[in-house]
């Protein structure tokens, strides 16, 4: 029997909704001040200020007239997450939309999505003229959403309630990096902030010596850093990372996007100097043995069939957009148009399996993960040998992650679940893709990029597509950075509300 | 032997020919990045806003030129960008330029970028700063929504020194 969510349900989800929206409101004084107090910029700023006091004031509305003591429970947790995503979708798109340089309020949302999910599709016309204040904004967001939204009120805002871990579990992180949720929230704090500092600097001296004047180089660093880090792939300019036609800068991004796709507590280990932990974990040899298998078929494919030849070239440009789809980046180095007219269906193909897999749990990464594949091939290799073995003998598989496991079927079972589900989020959007008269690959090529969050294009995405595909793309993203589960949550919260009793 | 050096000849010099052919006009960047393959190592003329920064690299400096649709990066000799004097972004519209130059498809030189090394570089028509006026409509939102959110702030204070059970009996 489906229960009836009470009044006090409802409340406590739109209490804990309305300190996320705080939350993210307050961050958009962020580009408010940088506006005004850097660029300079007046108009933009108002922007942002209309945005952050439109949140602010939704929020402190539902803290008003929702306040409750009562704790969420762990369904609850979930459909709040869900909601914020898209409150955050909504409220985030009224300071780009303000900028004029969208064709409709779909297209400023389906981008602010992109950006918040860290996936990297973009909508935008003339972004050569934005200015820096709403360029700041678009490159904040993955930070923000890398991070995940409701980091900010777990981290600022709320107290060591438990309704914080439920929100923490329902935005994909299973993963505590130390006992306590709120410690674990600032600590992925300050590894983005430490890091976001560093890659500033480094990316904005590349920057310098490659010809870009030093303030225009340590806002381009920023933004990079931003967009790379977090796994999302936005740049400044219309040509992403082509504009800077640099070896260096390419390096540098793939050392960002390589860091960023690694679990937040692979990192925490490396911190605390357990620097063994890099060569011991599952999830870290299944992505360097993927990561180097498919590059060198990509490469061997790419000069096979004459697409790019020497090493620097395939360098550049072949492992380039391995790297870039599997850490789930979307950094691009050629125009998108050239996927499909000059790569070819094989290397195509390559791609698309990078991109479903994606990169490590517990990262800003998107697609399947890395420790599922790596469980997966675990129990399979378990169900072979209980095959091949006398019936008597007992079989135990172990894997290590952070700490040694065993393989329960609890576990694959959850693996193979949110396996399933992307696959199935992969396949319905190319499915649609399809009946609007797409071609397959390239349908499926910019289904994975979306419900994996990665951002790479084969030219599809642009604001002349149709509405239907547009509002498919959102919904993958969402529901690919939510890992599907808290969008199910959702579903099921909102059909208790009709059947149940 | 006269015979066989004849029909290489013949089959060399059109090639040679095709490969140094010119397009007069304009080529948009939708049309040079969709025929790559046709227009590899052709001299090729292309037109459009210089945007964003002007990368010197030694001698050389790379400019990317706007035409509508995408941007093409330029690898141009500097001595020939000393007339530009604005590039396009927020606060300004960039110098309307014509290129010529030899379009690679993937340039050996520059690690595989798409991209056009310029031999002359003209520009057509000058930029200029963009005036941005104070959006009126927009202090005005934002002064309203500004006094509305000191209201929900009173009201929140006022309601934060009751404990919640209080209101919830």
């Amino acid at each position: 029997m489906i229960l009836r969510p009470q009044l006090d349900d409802v409340k406590s989800i739109g209490y804990y909704l309305g300190k996320i929206v705080l939350g993210f409101g307050i961050a958009m004084l962020l580009p408010f001040i940088a506006g005004l107090v850097f660029f300079r910029e007046v108009n933009p700023s108002l922007h942002f200020l209309i945005g952050a006091e439109i949140s602010i004031l939704i929020g402190l509305g539902l803290d008003c007239f929702c306040r409750t003591d009562k704790d969420l429970n762990t369904a609850q947790g979930m459909v709040v997450i869900s909601l914020s995503w898209l409150v955050a979708m909504v409220l985030g798109a009224i300071p780009l939309f303000l900028s004029g340089h969208y064709k409709s309020f779909l297209d400023v949302c389906f981008e602010t999505m992109s950006g918040l999910t860290t996936t990297g599709l973009i909508l935008v016309q003339d972004l050569d003229h934005v200015s820096r204040t709403h360029n700041l904004w678009r490159h904040l967001g993955p930070f923000i959403g890398g991070q995940g939204i409701a980091i900010i009120a777990i981290s600022f805002l709320l107290g060591g309630t438990s309704g914080a871990l439920k929100m923490y579990v329902g935005e994909a992180r299973d993963e505590k990096l130390v006992p306590n949720i709120i410690h674990t929230s600032r600590f992925i704090w300050l590894i983005s902030i430490v890091y976001l500092i560093l890659g500033t600097i480094v990316l904005g001296i590349v920057g310098i010596f490659i010809g870009l004047k030093p303030p225009s180089a340590f806002f381009h660093g920023a933004c990079i850093f931003m967009a790379g880090f977090d796994t999302a792939g936005f740049a400044p300019q219309s040509q992403n990372i082509l504009y800077y036609h640099s070896l260096a800068f390419e390096i540098v991004a793939i050392v960002f996007m390589v860091l960023g796709s690694l679990n937040f507590n692979l990192h925490y280990q490396l911190w605390t100097g357990n620097h063994k932990e890099i060569w011991k974990s599952i999830e870290t040899r299944t992505l360097l043995l993927i990561t180097m298998l498919v590059s060198l078929i990509t490469l061997v494919g790419l000069k096979h069939f004459g697409v790019y030849s020497g090493a620097a070239v395939l360098f550049r440009k072949g492992f380039f957009h391995v790297i870039s789809g599997h850490t789930t980046t979307g950094y691009m180095t050629i125009y998108a148009q050239q996927f499909i007219q000059e790569w070819g269906d094989f290397a195509l193909t390559l791609i698309i399996f990078s991109m479903a897999l994606g990169g490590c749990a517990c990262s800003t990464a998107g697609g399947i993960k890395m420790l599922r594949v790596g469980i997966i091939f675990k129990a399979l290799r378990e169900d072979i040998k209980k095959i091949l073995l006398p019936d008597s003998a007992i079989v135990a598989q172990k894997f290590h992650h952070i700490r040694t496991m065993f393989l329960e079927e609890k576990l694959v079972r959850g693996v193979l679940i949110v396996t399933f589900g992307y696959l199935l989020l992969y396949g319905l959007g190319a499915l649609v893709g399809v009946a609007l008269g797409y071609p397959f690959l390239e349908s499926l090529f910019e289904s994975t990029s979306a419900a994996a969050n990665v951002g790479l294009s084969c030219g599809i995405t642009d604001a002349s597509m149709p509405t239907i595909l547009k509002i498919t793309y959102i919904i993958e993203m969402w529901a690919g950075r939510l890992e599907v589960m808290s969008v199910f949550a959702l579903l099921g919260f909102l059909v208790s509300f009709v059947k149940g009793r | 032997m006269r015979k066989v050096l004849l029909y290489q000849l013949a089959l060399i010099i059109p090639a040679v020919l095709f490969s140094l052919q010119c397009y007069a006009q304009d080529i948009p960047s939708t049309e040079l990045i969709k025929n790559a393959k046709l227009y590899d190592g052709k001299i090729v003329t292309y037109g459009g806003e210089a945007v964003g920064d002007i990368m010197v690299r030694g001698e050389f400096a790379w400019v990317n030129i706007y035409d509508g649709s995408n941007a093409i990066g330029i690898w141009v000799h500097k001595d020939l960008i000393r007339d530009i004097t604005y590039t396009g972004g927020y606060r300004a519209k960039g110098d309307l330029v014509a290129v010529a130059g030899r379009f690679n498809r993937s340039c050996l030189e520059h690690g595989g970028d798409l991209d056009i090394h310029a031999q002359s570089f003209t520009k057509i028509s000058p930029g200029s700063k963009i005036h941005h006026a104070l959006d009126t409509e927009a202090v005005k939102s934002a002064s309203v929504l500004f006094c509305t959110l000191v209201l929900i702030f009173l009201l929140r204070m006022r309601q934060s020194r009751k404990p919640a059970s209080s209101r919830h009996p």
